[in-house]
């Protein structure tokens, strides 16, 4: 188990050095510095004040290759530094990325977290109870329902949800955020809600798929043969069989809390690292915005690492060795 | 003649193919009597397996069973609420499947799946169960049973698998045993195995055992009664010794003259012509005319009736009717 | 005129594109079959998205009138030319309104505008009916370069194994890890905002996924007798690759394309929520609704003709994506036979 964990973090570490690299590549080698220095500066800056600027960010070295001291490069410094979690200044204000990082991670979590919590159970409830009226009037308006729910857009759930329940009938605030324990629920229940509603109709259909595959399997023909009724059928031996795929579907959709997450927080105004990533994209500031690409990549290894584990733990014939 | 332990009668099991629904098994008649071992006998796709998840009701979607009767001592098992039905799965009726590697559940231990089969027909504890799925274990020939209790299937060699597929359909004490290709992709000391094994119940519980399978080997070591199968249709049916010693339906003739272990060296293996038809493209009339010998007109217009030959024998061939 | 040239030469590749399979599809009975199930199993999705590509198509022919000197000539594709040139107003006004929404002053073409107009006064029907060229572009350009660049690693990592398959498998790993919406928005910005960049942005993104699938083929495919076979008489490997292993991808590239439309679609709706997406796409016109809403009184036809625009086409290829996989994925195509 431990020579395993070990690989998986070899992969991982070097997994993370090729993000930083691809990064480094399309952010300091393609994109052009002085475009960058001049967005921060001012398009009419004097051209001494560009030089400082890129001084100050280390734009003047050298990229890749330094002949005169070789770790005294661009990428060097640039590896060095997020693999320290150094991450600079914003381009755009000039305050420390990892000051609002630390302040926007909890409104983060408190949106992602119970999107998490509630989503994935009533996903699986719904995916079970159509899969077990298979081939009934339930099941095939439950794959019409999901369907339709998966091709709206998240805007449109976004939009609508806030006028229907936010304008109209004035259920939530619609936008705004207030850590005070009191009210903090107020303003995360329409995010939360939206988000669940939005992936539903992607989810049931996902699981939906799962559990009829399972379902067809033989030794749910031999829990049958042996009296078993339905009910049971379903939770014991289909479910915990089906768990295999649902790691893995949570594993790879942790980056989609991330970036769903972007939306949720724009449009509802809560200041998490979403809404700070929609800042930085809108105000063309590169350096938050390389960060916020290299943390979602350190976030995905750790979860697939995680993952890893947790298949131990689900399926017996897994032995990590 | 006392009742017979199971009687089927005019069973008829249709699929959809295309827009049709196809009979994949055909006015079968079967009897199995307590403590008998029947063998359901026909080349792959014929329908005996079918047949056999027909009598259990476990039919896969979007089969379904249309008519037909199912008497179990007495008791008619079409129509049975469902509670009552499953009662009768495990309990009175038990299967064996043929991939063990398969039909066990992979994310629990074999111990805790004989436990499930246990505690679904008898009122005990967990325990108690245990107990009784090491008496199992042992009985069924598994050796260390206490530890192979907490194995998982994957672990597992496939002539235990296969063991344990059998200790769980033995659990709530079954009088009839549907055993469909037991020993089919086990090695050839494990089949021994496995067949003595069956045999062992026979002898010992009393067990009735409808035993599928197209190797005519294994009906020959365990069956009294064999029943030839194809295309859905029972064509013969009668005594072992009769049928593999003494075959009335062509097809059955065909079938055991092709056999390699009566092919002399150097000679050609005798074979029968043509390939067995995809369920639903039956040639009109009988479903064998195509390929028989003894082809007639009648054979072509009518499909053959059941008729009794004497002695327990029956067969479907036009070519016998009239005969003694 | 360079839009225009542009779109013409889409356009005409597209057409020729198409003549080349629905030639192909003619001549082989067997995908003739496979076809006609898809089109029975969703007849009414199948011609949804024909009838958006048929809009898509006509909007990219375009052509500038010759005009007098002095102006602008701008180019107007036959969609543009089903309205009048010059069909603008001022600023909102309701579906078949005569007069402005705000202020009330009448309309330069009263009643005429069946959708009404947007904040800039153009008419929404035109604006719709527009955004179908942009979203067939984006999943058709899209697919066209990630396609067959997955295709190739994907095959080619596959097929030779070893240190290429561990290089390839070390690229995907290293893209897959980064959140796709944020390397999206971060190519779209180094590269610079333009359809061909968003179209590279989106292939950068989504063809990861593609390439699994198909080096996972690839390796099964390796390992069948006739290619076995093929290779023990000294076949080359291309001819191997181009006649054995690429053709049995095909039915996996059929359905990749299709189930990744929508996808793409929906992912430049965001990007043009967060202002790096493609002009003229139903996401822009969304982005541009935004706050429509909050309007007092509401004004709801720009967004509701962009989102029912989009919704109709995700729906419609959804809904094919789905018969394309029942026909034609292996696994799956026996239960549905």
């Amino acid at each position: 188990m431990l020579a395993y964990l070990v690989r998986r973090l070899a992969w991982g570490a070097a997994t993370v050095v090729g993000v930083l690299v691809f990064l480094f590549w399309l952010f300091f080698l393609y994109a052009d510095p002085q475009d960058v220095a001049r967005r921060a500066v001012g398009e009419k800056a004097p051209p001494a004040a560009i030089a400082q600027w890129l001084a100050n960010h280390g734009y003047d070295k050298p990229a890749v290759w330094n002949p005169a001291a070789p770790l005294d490069t661009r990428l060097a410094d640039h590896l060095r530094r997020m693999l320290g979690f150094d991450f600079g200044t914003s381009d755009a204000d000039d305050t420390p990325i990892a000051d609002r990082l630390r302040r926007g991670l909890g409104p983060t979590l408190g949106v992602t977290i119970p999107l998490l919590a509630f989503g994935l159970p009533l996903a699986l409830a719904m995916a079970m109870l159509v899969a077990f009226f298979r081939d009934t009037a339930i099941d095939r308006a439950g794959m019409i329902a999901s369907v339709l729910a998966m091709s709206i857009s998240m805007l449109i759930y976004i939009l609508a949800g806030q006028f229907l329940l936010a304008k109209l009938w004035r259920w939530f605030p619609i936008s705004g955020f207030d850590a005070d324990p009191a009210v903090v629920l107020r303003f995360l229940a329409l995010p939360v809600a939206i988000g669940v509603a939005s992936g539903l109709g992607g989810e049931v259909r996902f699981y939906r798929t799962v559990f009829l595959e399972e379902a067809g399997r033989d030794y749910v023909r031999t829990a049958r043969a042996k009296g078993a009724g339905d009910a049971r059928v379903m939770a014991r031996h289909v479910l915990p069989n089906a768990l295999i795929a649902v790691v893995t579907n949570v594993s790879l959709s942790i980056p989609f809390l991330f970036t769903g997450s972007l939306l949720l927080e724009s449009f509802f105004g809560i200041p998490g690292l979403g809404a700070i990533t929609v800042e930085a994209i809108q105000a063309n500031d590169f350096s938050t915005l390389r960060v916020m690409v290299y943390l979602g990549a350190l976030l995905f290894v750790a979860a697939q690492i995680a993952a890893d584990v947790a298949y131990t733990w689900v399926d017996p014939r897994v032995r990590l060795g | 003649m006392t009742a017979p332990l199971l009687a089927v009668e005019g069973l008829v099991t249709t699929f959809p193919i295309g827009r049709a629904r196809v009979p994949v098994v055909d006015r079968v008649d079967l009897a199995v009597g307590a403590g008998e071992v029947v063998a359901l006998v026909g080349e792959s796709g014929c329908g005996k397996s079918m047949t056999a998840l027909s009598i259990t009701q476990l039919v896969p979607k979007p089969g379904r069973i249309d008519a037909g009767r199912m008497r179990l001592a007495g008791r008619e098992l079409r129509g049975l609420p469902v509670r009552a039905l499953r009662a009768v799965r495990g309990g009175e009726i038990a299967m064996i499947f043929q991939e063990p590697a398969t039909s066990l559940n992979p994310v629990q231990t074999v111990g805790a799946q004989v436990a499930e089969a246990i505690r679904l027909h008898e009122r005990v504890g967990a325990s108690a169960a245990r107990a009784r799925a090491l008496d199992l274990f042992e009985s069924v020939g598994i050796p260390d049973p206490a530890a192979r209790l907490a194995a998982y299937p994957h672990e597992l060699s496939g002539g235990l698998k296969q063991r344990a597929m059998i200790a769980i359909a033995l659990a709530a004490r079954p009088k009839l045993l549907l055993a469909d290709e037991p020993t089919t992709g086990l090695d050839v000391t494990i089949q021994a195995q496995i067949l003595e094994l069956l045999r062992s119940l026979v002898q010992d519980a009393g067990t009735a055992i409808l035993l599928i399978t197209h190797d005519l080997g294994v009906v020959n070591e365990l069956a009294d009664r064999v029943a030839v199968m194809y295309a859905g249709q029972i064509v013969e049916e009668g005594a072992r010794a009769a049928v593999l010693g003494a075959p009335r339906h062509p097809y059955t003739n065909g079938l055991l003259r092709a056999m390699p272990s009566r092919a002399r060296p150097g000679e050609r293996l005798a074979e029968i012509p043509g390939a067995v038809p995809a369920p639903g493209r039956w040639a009109a009339g009988c479903r064998f005319s195509d390929r028989c010998p003894l082809v007639f007109d009648a054979c072509r217009e009518r499909d053959p009736a059941r008729r009794a030959l004497g002695g327990g024998a029956f067969a479907r061939c036009h070519a016998l009717e009239g005969a003694p | 005129m360079a839009p225009a040239v542009a779109g013409n030469a889409i356009a005409a590749a597209v057409a020729a594109a198409g003549a080349v399979v629905a030639w192909r599809v003619r001549r082989s009975a067997y995908r003739r079959e496979r076809a006609a199930a898809i089109v029975r199993r969703a007849p009414l999705a199948t011609a949804v998205v024909a009838l958006y590509a048929a809009v898509a198509l006509l909007g990219s022919i375009a052509w500038t009138d010759p005009v007098a000197p002095g102006t602008v000539a701008r180019p107007r594709s036959l969609i543009d030319r089903c309205f009048p040139a010059d069909f603008g107003e001022r600023s909102y006004s309701a579906p078949l309104a005569a007069a402005e929404f705000y202020g009330g002053a009448p309309l330069a073409h009263p009643g005429s505008h069946l959708l009404g107009t947007d904040i800039l006064g153009r008419d929404v029907l035109q604006l719709a009916l527009g955004g179908a060229r942009v979203a067939l572009l984006i999943g058709g350009v899209t697919s066209a370069l990630a396609i067959p660049l997955a295709l190739l690693f994907g095959v080619t990592a596959g097929y030779y194994g070893r240190r290429v398959d561990d290089l390839v498998f070390f690229v995907l790993s290293t893209l897959a890890s980064m959140p796709s919406l944020l390397l999206l928005v971060a190519l779209v910005m180094v590269l610079g905002r333009g359809t061909f960049q968003v179209c590279i942005a989106l292939a950068v993104t989504s063809w990861v996924d593609f390439c699994r699938l198909a080096r996972g083929e690839t390796l099964k495919l390796r390992e069948l007798d006739y290619v076995q076979a093929a290779r023990a008489l000294g076949v080359s490997d291309f001819r191997i690759l181009w006649r054995h292993v690429l053709p049995n991808l095909s039915h996996l590239v059929v359905i990749t394309l299709v189930l990744t439309f929508s996808r793409l679609v929906l992912s430049e709706a965001i990007l043009s929520w967060l202002g790096v997406g493609i002009d003229g796409s139903w996401g822009q016109m969304i982005d541009q609704a935004r706050d429509e809403l909050a309007r007092d009184p509401i004004i709801g036809w720009n967004l509701g003709a962009a989102s029912v625009a989009l919704f109709g086409l995700i729906l419609a290829v959804n809904r094919v994506g789905d018969a394309v996989r029942d026909v034609l994925d292996p696994r799956t195509a026996r239960e549905h036979a």
